[in-house]
């Protein structure tokens, strides 16, 4: 008797604190929603601060996620996969009815600094408000006469599919209760202004963090490990810390140029959600992409003295920039296999398939990055990889930028681990990989996946 | 010595196994309608289908091909009977100077197969990695489209789905 009224009151109180909670945080989820306004004008906004906020634009990416695939720029639609389900990135063009054509500045603002919408809901943090936040007034002002001025197009993203109770906004709520901290960026005195505005871009506008940070269970980046190297939509974003793994140490003029063109001879090419941040930041703003280096140069820090050597070496031995060895006339190129690179399948498909181009002894972009500098072989996992060898390079939209074909259509699985697990032990002198196999079923359902959706477009079964 | 099969014909090929698909068909095989063009997989003139996908030959050791289907356009039809692909390309003369049309003509049948209904997006998704130096690019579309029809019309009931 005495125990059950024990266990009863004990199920009362977690009852009573359970409701509490609740309505903490209905209290805390609950905002009012923002009037309206009528569609304004758009020589309303001063042709200079149209300007700053399409620089600002790029510098964030807006466009990459709020558009579909083969859509107009900031329509929206786009599916954002997370590892709690799928969002769907919303209409940011001004139409009054599926966009953010009523929105007051006051709203966009309360959306940026707060993650919420103008009706008062909240915004998932796959909007990465936790960087938004960190924005000027002026910025903010910017970006808002940017977008305000754009063409206005009429559509509506699809509904998220997310799990209960994650598709109940208040929950985000509780979220930002344990991980949002908002507030404007402050600046470090330790550093010059310079400096301040690289670390503003970066940890602003630019959350380059937000796939470049290990995130905890619950979405949330991890700030004790920050840019330790994340995921994103099953690429690796590398470490951009002390524990970058490049062979040749990145410094603030390699990133800049790696930034600015996508690609650099001596570390790769900017691939998977990578590839559109550098195309962005191709038409940013020269001084601010230059920032933006040289304060992730100083994140990533001084090398180690006893690896200056081996990186300048490495960098002597590779001609990136300079007259390629083999001319590019017909016929020449297939000479460039070596007779013998090793035994074994993986040595094989490299000889026939890679080495042509990766041994050529053109500079990138003309030949193919020296495999023993590139980060996506020396990174900590094969994903980067696998997903190249799957998908190539595509060719840039009118720039001067490498190709690489794809060989998702004839390696076999079993072939792509071979060759993957023979470039590692070839080119670096890191440990095996041991998730090569998982990588390869990843990319191969992927790939699937893609391509269903394209023939599901076309009206196909 | 391995065995390598081609538009549904099995040959012993005595090569290298790190010999580009290309080399095996033209120069062992004499089935000439795949060019070299780059040498690089980045022209597009060597296309060829393995297993019902369009790949590069120039960039495909043989070594990765045991037990899988190869066709080139020889095995599409003949001058006599040309596949829908072929007769299409011909009746919009979407060749110039041809270089470019076999690697072409393999990537549309690769992807009408997969697609029947593809949209003009998907087909000019779908050739992008093909270089034509001429200019016949409009043809070409042209032509897909047509063979598209065409495919339909042989097949009914695969081209209503």
């Amino acid at each position: 008797m005495n125990r059950r009224f024990t266990v009863l009151r004990l199920f009362a109180c977690l009852i009573v604190l359970l409701g509490i909670a609740i309505g903490v945080v209905a209290a805390l989820a609950w905002y009012s929603p923002i009037t309206p306004i009528d569609r304004m004008p758009a020589d309303r906004f001063d042709a200079r601060l149209i300007r700053q906020g399409a620089d600002l634009a790029a510098l964030g990416d807006c466009d990459t996620c709020h558009t579909a695939p083969n859509g107009r720029s900031f329509v929206g639609g786009l599916p954002v996969p997370t590892p709690f389900g799928t969002i769907y990135s919303t209409n940011i063009t001004p139409d009054p009815e599926t966009g953010i054509g009523r929105w007051s500045e006051a709203a966009f603002r309360r959306a940026l600094r707060q993650g919420v919408d103008r009706e008062g809901r909240q915004l998932y943090p796959a909007f990465p408000y936790d960087h938004f936040t960190r924005l000027t007034d002026d910025d903010v002002t910017a970006l808002y006469a940017y977008l305000m001025t754009r063409t206005p197009v009429r559509a509506s993203a699809p509904p998220n599919a997310l799990p209960f109770p994650l598709n109940h906004r208040f929950v985000v709520a509780g979220w930002k209760l344990l991980f949002f901290n908002p507030g404007t960026y402050r600046p470090d005195p330790a550093h010059d202004a310079a400096w301040n505005r690289g670390a503003y871009l970066v940890e602003g506008i630019g959350h380059c963090g937000a796939c470049h940070t290990p995130r905890n269970a619950l979405g949330a980046e991890k700030s004790s490990r920050f840019f330790a190297g994340g995921e994103a939509e099953g690429w690796t974003a590398f470490p951009i810390n002390a524990a970058a793994a490049s062979p040749v140490p990145w410094n603030a003029d390699s990133l800049y140029a790696y930034l600015r063109q996508g690609w650099h001879g001596l570390h790769g090419v900017a691939e998977g959600p990578m590839a559109p941040v550098s195309a962005d930041l191709a038409g940013a703003s020269d001084g601010d992409v230059r920032s933006i280096a040289a304060y992730v140069a100083s994140i990533i820090g001084e090398t180690a003295p006893a690896d200056r050597p081996e990186g300048r070496t490495l960098a002597a031995m590779t001609r990136p920039f300079g007259t390629g060895a083999k001319p590019q006339s017909a016929g020449s190129q297939a000479a460039a296999a070596p007779a013998v690179v090793g035994d074994g399948a993986g040595a094989t498909i490299y000889a026939g398939a890679c080495a042509g181009c990766h041994e050529s002894g053109r500079p990138v972009p003309y030949g193919g990055t020296d495999l023993s500098l590139s980060t996506a072989l020396n990174g900590s996992t094969p994903r980067n990889l696998i997903n190249i060898l799957f998908e190539g390079i595509p060719a840039a939209d009118g720039a001067r930028a490498p190709i690489m074909p794809d060989f998702g259509a004839v390696l076999t699985d079993t072939q792509l681990a071979d060759l993957a697990r023979f470039l590692r032990a070839k080119f670096t002198d890191k440990l095996a990989w041991t998730e090569i196999d998982a990588a390869v079923r990843q990319a191969r359902s992927r790939r699937a996946t893609a391509e269903a959706s394209t023939s599901a477009a076309a009206g196909n079964p | 010595m391995m065995d390598l099969t081609v538009n549904g014909t099995t040959h012993a090929i005595d090569a290298d196994p790190d010999t580009p698909l290309l080399y095996v068909l033209r120069d062992h095989l004499g089935l000439n309608a795949a060019k070299f063009g780059c040498g690089l997989g980045q022209c597009g003139a060597c296309t060829v289908m393995v297993d019902d996908r369009a790949v590069l030959s120039c960039v495909v050791p043989i070594a990765l091909l045991a037990g899988r289907r190869v066709t080139t356009l020889e095995g599409l039809g003949t001058l006599d009977q040309p596949a829908p692909i072929q007769q299409a390309f011909i009746e919009e003369q979407a060749a110039q100077c041809g270089y470019c049309i076999a690697g072409m003509m393999m990537r549309a049948q690769a992807l009408l197969q997969a697609t029947p209904q593809a949209s003009d997006a998907d087909i000019r998704h779908a050739l992008e990695p093909h270089l034509c130096r001429c200019g016949t690019h409009m043809r070409i579309l042209k032509a897909v489209h047509r063979a598209a029809a065409l495919m339909r019309a042989h097949d009914p009931v695969r081209g209503a789905l």
